[in-house]
């Protein structure tokens, strides 16, 4: 296939992802604001905007946090270049660059979300339908996967999507702990805490981890156990561990494909031997947002390296 | 605003009774609610909507994407009929195709006097690197689209010709697939040639048109412009429905005396390259030299016989309507035949007599540019203003050669499907003819295009004109 097309699914994958991932933060922020005072939640709204990235944006607009102003800023607004509009338009906008990379299944799912998510937000968001707007969002990521895998071809088109998959949601969970990491210091962490365990709820819920979280630990919330189940925990779909084992999958098939390993199997390979050597201890003892900018650099080489192999862009 | 003359309704005699081709169609439509029609036609729309058939629209943010109307009647036409279509359309390809060999070789029908020198000499379109330089098999015009209007039972006429670039084809097979999801009764009772294998057999045509140092199954590639394209999703649903790769001009780049493409494996051959750009982009170095849609260097390898580039470059030739008015010599001095599809009468006001004639009916004709294309920069008498017909007069007279006018023919129509129940509209035919070097391949059917607008003669998309589906029928 054409670099250019490879280039074009591995972005149309990695927009879908964010677009995804920015609605499952903009729900537990939702949900935390609700139950809060509007000291709090306006903190809250602080936290979530500052945790999708769009802090600079929204404050040169905005001089307060309200929850109307910062989910219709992160949902429609225009001059937002990382809005779920201007997202899903570059989500869409790549498939249609790969469109031939892609199966009929595939697009038409794409296609028909960005014409619905496109009508619900082209007015303001009310706090009746910013619940609507989100679910929308979701189901246009469940439904692009779930076509993928019902219909695609497992050639290396699949494997470039879902590179840019994985590639986006490690990104993505690593920052997520990065912004709270504050919150889940063990120092923090003591039996019978009367500490705001709603906070790591919140960082459990923004990637869709609350429930497997509560199975695996029968309740007990405590942040050492968090930040474990997020970093190093291969059974959770959005955990490090999780992403890195699948991109690592996704990478070797491609090495097979083409019949030889490049660098970013390189690269992976180094990535994976050091996470899959290290221990939760070992990760706070050596900070764990020192840990999470070495690994959301190694993650973002892996990604420049991708493009290089498989000649992306020349 | 004068009455358009009485014309042919291809679906009713004057009578009021149904033709033959139309009796299935009818009986079942008789017996379908009003009601359910009406909910199937909003569905057509959201069902083009879903699967992205849409045109861009230059200069309109908003409506960046854009429809053509659908109309849910067929357009039929019997298996007879369409037998006599194909072998008029048969014998006036094969005569463009040797036309163009001939203006790039020898030009015999200007030595033999048939056609001025002048005529190509001015165009645009012709291409001094052509000269003396044979495509692989000799085909010049892979893809073409002849338009057909009718304006009686079996009086056809060729309005144009289409070799640069024809498009459309993507709605004559979208058009197919939505009827069939709407009505899949009707296709079990009306028997309908299928138009659905024609991304095949235009890959087997172009592959068959491959180079000939071609090493193994020929290569094919559709070159687009790239999505901001108007017919950029006609570009991704050929490619893709034919397997073949969907390239831009930054994909492409000349390797040791081929043209090569960026794949995530590095460089690869194509044979044949089914261009969506226009001549004037394709090379930098032997055209445009602003352009950033070609690739460099592709004219030297197209003239070393390494690549295919279809159709062939310097092709749009045969557009020019002033070209077309001699298509009845074109077409009796390649094939010893007269033409089996007449042209429509034409004036061409670089003529004295015709310029005359012409300023003298300018209300009563169809006034056209000769290098015009998609419905613009034309006069329609009986439909317009007298300030219109002044205005027009002047810019005839300041450059009569720009020029060429025909009669306002009846066209036939169809009816359409509206609110208050079927309507005529008047309708032309395009269809879609492969040319390989053995065979000439027309696939049954083709775009029917319709004046929404009620006694509108406009059937452009870009005028607001919409498309039907087109059923040849099986004998």
């Amino acid at each position: 296939m054409l670099g250019r097309t490879a280039n074009g699914l591995f972005w149309m994958f990695r927009y879908l992802e964010r677009v995804e991932n920015t609605a499952r933060l903009l729900d537990a922020g939702l949900r935390m604001a609700l139950t809060r005072d509007s000291v709090t939640a306006e903190e809250e709204w602080r936290s979530v905007i500052s945790t999708a990235g769009q802090k600079r944006g929204y404050e040169a607009k905005h001089g307060t946090y309200t929850g109307v102003q910062a989910w219709n800023y992160i949902l429609r607004d225009r001059e937002n270049p990382a809005s779920v509009t201007e997202m899903f338009n570059q989500v869409r906008t790549n498939a249609r660059l790969a469109r031939n990379a892609i199966s009929g299944e595939v697009w038409e799912a794409i296609n028909e979300s960005w014409m619905e998510i496109r009508d619900l937000l082209s007015r303001p968001v009310g706090q009746n339908h910013v619940g609507e707007a989100i679910a929308m969002v979701r189901r246009a990521g469940t439904l692009a996967h779930g076509a993928m895998t019902g219909s695609m071809l497992r050639d290396e088109s699949f494997h470039f999507a879902r590179a840019g998959t994985f590639i986006e949601r490690f990104d993505s969970t690593s920052r997520i702990l990065d912004i709270k990491y504050y919150l889940l210091l063990p120092s923090l962490s003591y039996v019978g805490s009367s500490l705001d365990t709603g906070q790591w709820d919140t960082v459990l819920r923004s990637v869709s981890g609350d429930r497997a979280y509560r199975w695996i630990n029968a309740g007990n919330i405590d942040a050492r156990g968090i930040v474990e189940f997020l970093v190093l925990d291969d059974r959770f779909p959005r955990s490090l561990a999780f992403c890195q084992s699948a991109l690592r999958q996704n990478l070797a098939a491609l090495a097979r494909i083409h019949g030889h390993e490049g660098r970013s199997n390189e690269l992976m390979r180094q990535a994976d031997t050091q996470l899959s050597s290290l221990t939760i201890e070992e990760i706070f003892e050596m900070g764990l947002h020192q840990f999470l900018l070495e690994f959301m650099a190694s993650n973002a080489r892996i990604a420049a390296a991708i493009g290089e192999d498989y000649r992306f862009l020349r | 605003m004068s009455e358009p003359a009485a014309n042919f309704d291809e679906m009713r005699t004057a009578g009021g009774d149904v033709r033959p081709a139309y009796e299935g169609y009818c009986n079942w439509f008789d017996e379908q609610e009003t009601r359910l029609l009406n909910r199937k036609n909003s569905e057509a729309e959201k069902n083009f909507r879903r699967t992205g058939i849409t045109f861009n629209v230059y200069g309109e943010d908003e409506a960046e994407e854009r429809l053509i109307p659908f109309d849910m009647v067929p357009r039929i036409i019997d298996s007879g009929e369409w037998r006599r279509v194909t072998r008029g359309i048969e014998q006036r390809v094969k005569a463009l195709n040797a036309f163009m060999y001939d203006l790039y070789h020898r030009q015999e029908i200007i030595r033999a006097g048939r056609v001025p020198e002048r005529l190509f000499r001015n165009n645009e379109a012709w291409l001094p690197n052509m000269v003396g330089f044979t495509p692989p098999g000799g085909v010049y015009t892979h893809i073409v689209g002849i338009d057909l209007v009718r304006t009686g039972p079996d009086e056809f006429f060729v309005l144009e010709d289409n070799a640069r670039t024809p498009s459309g084809v993507s709605y004559m097979l979208e058009n197919r697939e939505t009827m069939m999801a709407m009505f899949p009764e009707l296709f079990t009772r009306v028997p309908v040639e299928t138009v659905s294998d024609y991304p095949r057999r235009l890959a087997k045509s172009l592959a068959a048109c491959a180079p000939p140092g071609t090493s193994g199954k020929p290569v094919v590639a559709v070159l687009t412009p790239g999505i901001y394209n108007s017919a950029y999703f006609e570009h991704a649903f050929l490619a893709d429905q034919m397997g073949a790769e969907l390239v831009e001009g930054t994909d492409l780049r000349v390797v040791d005396g081929k043209v090569k493409m960026r794949t995530t494996s590095g460089y690869r051959t194509v044979d044949v390259i089914y261009r969506r750009v226009d001549d004037d982009f394709l090379d930098p170095l032997s055209f445009n030299p602003g352009s950033v849609l070609g690739v460099p260097g592709i004219m030297d390898v197209y003239r070393a016989g390494n690549v295919t580039i279809a159709n062939a470059p310097g092709t749009g030739v045969c557009d020019d309507k002033a070209i077309y008015s001699f298509m009845p010599e074109i077409v009796e001095f390649y094939t010893g035949e007269k033409p089996l599809l007449p042209n429509v009468q034409t004036w061409r006001c670089s003529e004295k007599d015709s310029l005359a004639y012409v300023l003298d009916n300018l209300p009563e004709l169809v006034v056209k540019e000769v290098h015009g294309s998609g419905g613009y920069g034309m006069l329609i008498g009986p439909t317009s203003t007298r300030k219109e017909v002044a205005d027009f007069r002047k810019k005839i007279e300041a450059q009569p050669e720009n020029y060429i006018a025909q009669p306002t023919l009846a066209l036939s129509t169809c009816p359409v499907f509206t609110k208050s129940g079927l309507a005529p509209r008047h309708v032309d035919l395009r269809p879609f003819v492969l040319v390989s070097p053995d065979k000439v391949d027309i696939t049954p059917g083709g775009l029917t295009r319709v004046a929404m607008k009620k006694g509108s003669l406009v059937v452009n998309s870009s005028q607001g004109g919409g498309t039907k589906d087109t059923w040849v029928l099986k004998e």
